[in-house]
């Protein structure tokens, strides 16, 4: 991969440009699904942008309490490590562009814990009483459900044995989908990326009818339409690591062998965001259908059922494995 | 059973039906047959006898003198719309009809005469 | 551990109405909680006094804008008992008829709020929807969604035709269906039981002892309701039964809301067909001779009673409006103690509060700048000394 390659995958496609305008698109999917749910018409398709841009032409405020230079910092650090996460993932069916190593499952998974602690952050140092019980409820949350979507996402790298994202995805090609041996894994890690995204059930740390904004109440402007883009990006990052983890990618079983060198990876990296989009509408119909659970409720459905299932997962993963009938 | 996402199947029955918000100042939604909106005013079934005004809650009919003759005007702006000068005119001189967009420009109030 | 005082209100996102409760917690569980009501206070008993009868009927609406009718009833009965004169039968099945019209849309609607207030969006826009079609109902038969000018002293202003009545119990049974649908939903939905049970326990000795009324005491298990006890309108000649729910708990408050919407339909169905013939109102004179009435009737939220004194003007002399929120406040303050901080929303929204039909006095000093709290000796005392010094009108 030369420079101006490896600029253009990061930059343009399918980095930060690509990938902020498709995450609009999963946040318009989202809401329209999710009005759509509740019979209303819903936004428009113009909207995410829109608020996006108006935000940014917005005052920005900071108040004499917060800290100025956290307060600045947290949306531009966790913007950023949601970007640079979504680059490991193997997007294109091109081996010798897909930038990937063994343990690059770890880095991406480190890389989506840093939104979360800049929430904290920015709640912490905000100086309004709402934003600091919003990140003490976001910090409780997290070690709540970073466990167990830890423990489900381990189950792929252990079928396959490798920590390589890249590895992983060559197992399942061909049908061969880790969905089919992990079932539970992927509704764990579907609904803990519920709580990783601050989204229903799980909307604990800014539920709007106890602690009006959370961590975000005094954010305004440029820094709120940079932690906004955030959580879209984050969204999508975790969708798309899900699809390449349990739903095989790129992968749609058909193979594209006799078209020109160009016209399957096309095809294909169409496919992977059509499957992310699916996952993106398994998120708002959750977000559709449950109540807000209260803290400590939520940390006890945690360490009570998700981590439990989350091991009994592995432990029928490491007993298919040893017993042989796994490749 | 007792479990989370009890109105899966049901959410899914709303993605199929028309929403029930509707785009309204683009397209009209009229108000139902016995909705009391704007008045109508007749002059001449009016004998001043000044019943409307005496009994309107909110000041919104008043006397005025039109033409050499004591009748109601009516203010929109403070009516509530109870209709209760329609009640109580003893001749049948007002009207409700079922019109609701009344909204209007400072300095341009809707009045019935 | 550190005690600290959080002021919930009156500006806070949980609220829809600006109060004050002042919440003092250890970590997250309320130790202490004090009310203070007063922040919307709009001057109505003043207003009541300067009007006549006819135009009370309106105002008296506008006490608070979801349980309108019950209060133009309230005061309707109240202007009745002391002329004396019985609406015709017709008049009166058609205003319990549109009394019990708003127990659903009230009900709905709460259903909605405590959807909202745990995080349940979806409810709130399901039965929001639903709500709707009772509002078009209102709309056609009254002339209003809300306000809808459809009593009189003497009975009802408007008939209602035959296409009407059909189209009531298409309504009715599309309502029944949502209702039953509802009622899955609440019994049945996780996440709805974790939220709800258990919180806001208030039991049913507290409950006699504190006074609630309406579903929040029938919730602790006190089978009381006006409509039932102290039959007004034609609530007498009806079939119904009174809801009760052993549990306690906010929930149990939802299962008696959506129990009672069953019942409503049922009611508004028997209504309909057993319509009796003949005249709507009855003409009553302008002017009330002197005398007093109480006045009760079961709003959606719970007892309503209005105090009317005449003095044989056109004007009444005093109208005393004790709204149900009023008598449900204080239960309020004492089930926040021992709750979780993220329950507040959800107690709070359970009694279904509606701060603009509650608040009646304010004491505002405007030379020291404070608010006061009097207790009743001392209102006594200040009432007294303050006719001594004006002439009394």
């Amino acid at each position: 991969m030369t420079p101006i390659e490896s600029l253009i995958y990061m930059l343009v496609f399918p980095g930060f440009l690509f990938l902020t305008s498709y995450a609009f698109f999963c946040q318009y999917l989202d809401r329209k699904l999710y009005a759509r749910f509740q019979k209303r018409v819903g936004p428009p398709f113009i909207q995410p942008i829109a608020d996006f841009i108006k935000l940014l032409a917005k005052e920005d405020i900071v108040p004499k309490a917060a800290d100025n230079r956290m307060f600045s910092a947290a949306p531009i650090v966790g913007l950023a490590a949601v970007l640079t996460a979504f680059i490991f993932i193997p997007v294109l069916a091109l081996h010798s562009v897909i930038p990937s190593f063994e343990g690059d499952l770890i880095v991406v998974l480190y890389l989506l814990t840093i939104p979360t602690l800049a929430i904290f952050l920015a709640g912490w140092t905000s100086g309004n009483p709402f934003g600091q019980v919003g990140a003490m409820r976001a910090i409780v949350q997290m070690i709540s459900y970073e466990i167990p979507f830890f423990l489900a996402l381990l189950a792929p790298a252990l079928i396959v044995g490798s920590w390589s994202l890249g590895r992983i995805l060559d197992y399942q090609l061909g049908g061969m989908w880790l969905v089919i041996f992990a079932p539970l894994a992927v509704i764990i890690a579907i609904v803990t990326l519920q709580g990783k995204l601050e989204r229903l059930p799980f909307d604990i740390p800014d539920a709007e009818t106890e602690i009006v904004g959370g961590p975000l109440t005094e954010y305004s402007g440029r820094r709120l339409a940079l932690f906004r883009a955030m959580l879209d990006v984050e969204m999508v990052v975790g969708a798309a690591l899900i699809v390449t983890l349990f739903f095989g990618g790129y992968d749609l079983i058909i193979s594209f062998s006799d078209l020109p060198w160009y016209l399957p990876v096309l095809l294909n990296a169409v496919i992977f965001f059509v499957k992310v989009l699916f996952i993106v509408g398994i998120l708002a119909l959750i977000k559709a259908v449950v109540a807000r659970y209260r803290i400590d409720q939520m940390v006890s459905l945690s360490y009570r059922w998700l981590i439990p299932l989350s091991v009994a997962q592995i432990v029928f993963i490491v007993v298919l494995k040893f017993g042989g009938w796994l490749i | 059973m007792k479990r989370p996402g009890i109105m899966i199947k049901d959410v899914f029955k709303r993605l199929t039906m028309k929403p029930v918000t509707s785009k309204y100042p683009a397209e009209k939604s009229p108000a139902e047959p016995g909705y009391r909106g704007k008045m109508e005013f007749y002059v001449d079934k009016c004998i001043s006898c000044g019943m409307c005004a005496k009994d309107c809650p909110s000041f919104a009919c008043v006397m005025e003198e039109i033409d050499g003759k004591k009748r109601p005007v009516f203010y929109l702006d403070k009516c509530m719309f109870c209709a209760q000068c329609e009640e109580s005119c003893p001749k049948d001189a007002i009207k409700m009809t079922t019109e609701y967009e009344l909204a209007h420009l400072a300095g341009n109030p809707q009045i019935v005469k | 551990m550190a005690r600290v005082t959080i002021p919930i209100g009156p500006q806070h996102p949980a609220l829809k109405e600006p109060e004050r409760f002042m919440v003092t917690v250890e970590g997250e569980t309320i130790v202490d909680a004090d009310v203070r009501i007063g922040h919307i206070h709009r001057g109505l008993e003043k207003l009541f006094e300067q009007r006549t009868y006819l135009q009370n009927i309106h105002i008296t609406e506008r006490i608070c804008g979801i349980c309108s009718f019950t209060h133009s009833t309230n005061f309707c009965q109240a202007t009745e008992y002391i002329l004396g004169v019985e609406p015709p039968r017709r008049g009166l099945y058609l205003r319990t008829l549109m009394n019990e019209f708003e127990r659903i849309h009230s009900h709905l609607l709460w259903l909605g709020v405590a959807g909202h207030e745990m995080g349940f969006d979806t409810l709130l826009m399901w039965s929001w929807d639903d709500r709707e079609r009772i509002l078009d109902l209102f709309e056609d038969i009254t002339g209003n969604r809300v306000t809808h000018a459809f009593n009189t002293i003497g009975g009802v202003r408007r008939d209602i035709t035959d296409a009407q009545i059909q189209r009531i119990l298409h309504t009715m049974d599309i309502m029944e269906e949502r209702t039953k649908a509802y009622i899955q939903v609440g019994l049945n939905e996780q996440t709805i039981l974790k939220r709800t049970q258990g919180v806001g326990i208030l039991t049913t000795a507290d409950a006699k002892r504190l006074c609630a009324v309406g579903p929040r005491l029938r919730a602790s298990n006190v089978k009381y309701d006006v409509r039932k006890n102290d039959p007004y309108a034609a609530y007498g000649e009806l079939p119904f039964e009174v809801i009760t729910s052993d549990t306690l708990d906010v929930h149990g408050q939802l299962v008696v809301r959506a129990l009672e919407l069953l019942e409503c339909v049922k009611m508004c169905r028997y209504m309909v067909q057993n319509l009796p013939a003949g005249e709507i109102r009855v003409k009553v004179p302008r002017k009330v001779p002197p005398g007093e009435a109480i006045s009760r009737t079961e709003a959606p939220r719970g007892e309503d009673i209005h105090y009317l004194r005449s003095n044989g003007t056109d004007k009444p002399e005093r109208l005393k409006v004790r709204a149900p929120t009023l008598a449900n406040i204080l239960n309020v303050a004492h089930t926040l103690k021992g709750a979780n901080i993220a329950d507040i929303p959800l107690i709070v929204a359970g009694i279904d509060p509606c701060m603009g039909c509650m608040d009646r006095v304010l004491i505002l000093d405007r030379d020291k700048e404070s608010c006061k709290v009097m207790s009743a000796e001392q209102l006594r005392e200040y009432s007294i000394e303050w006719y001594r010094k004006e002439a009394y009108r």
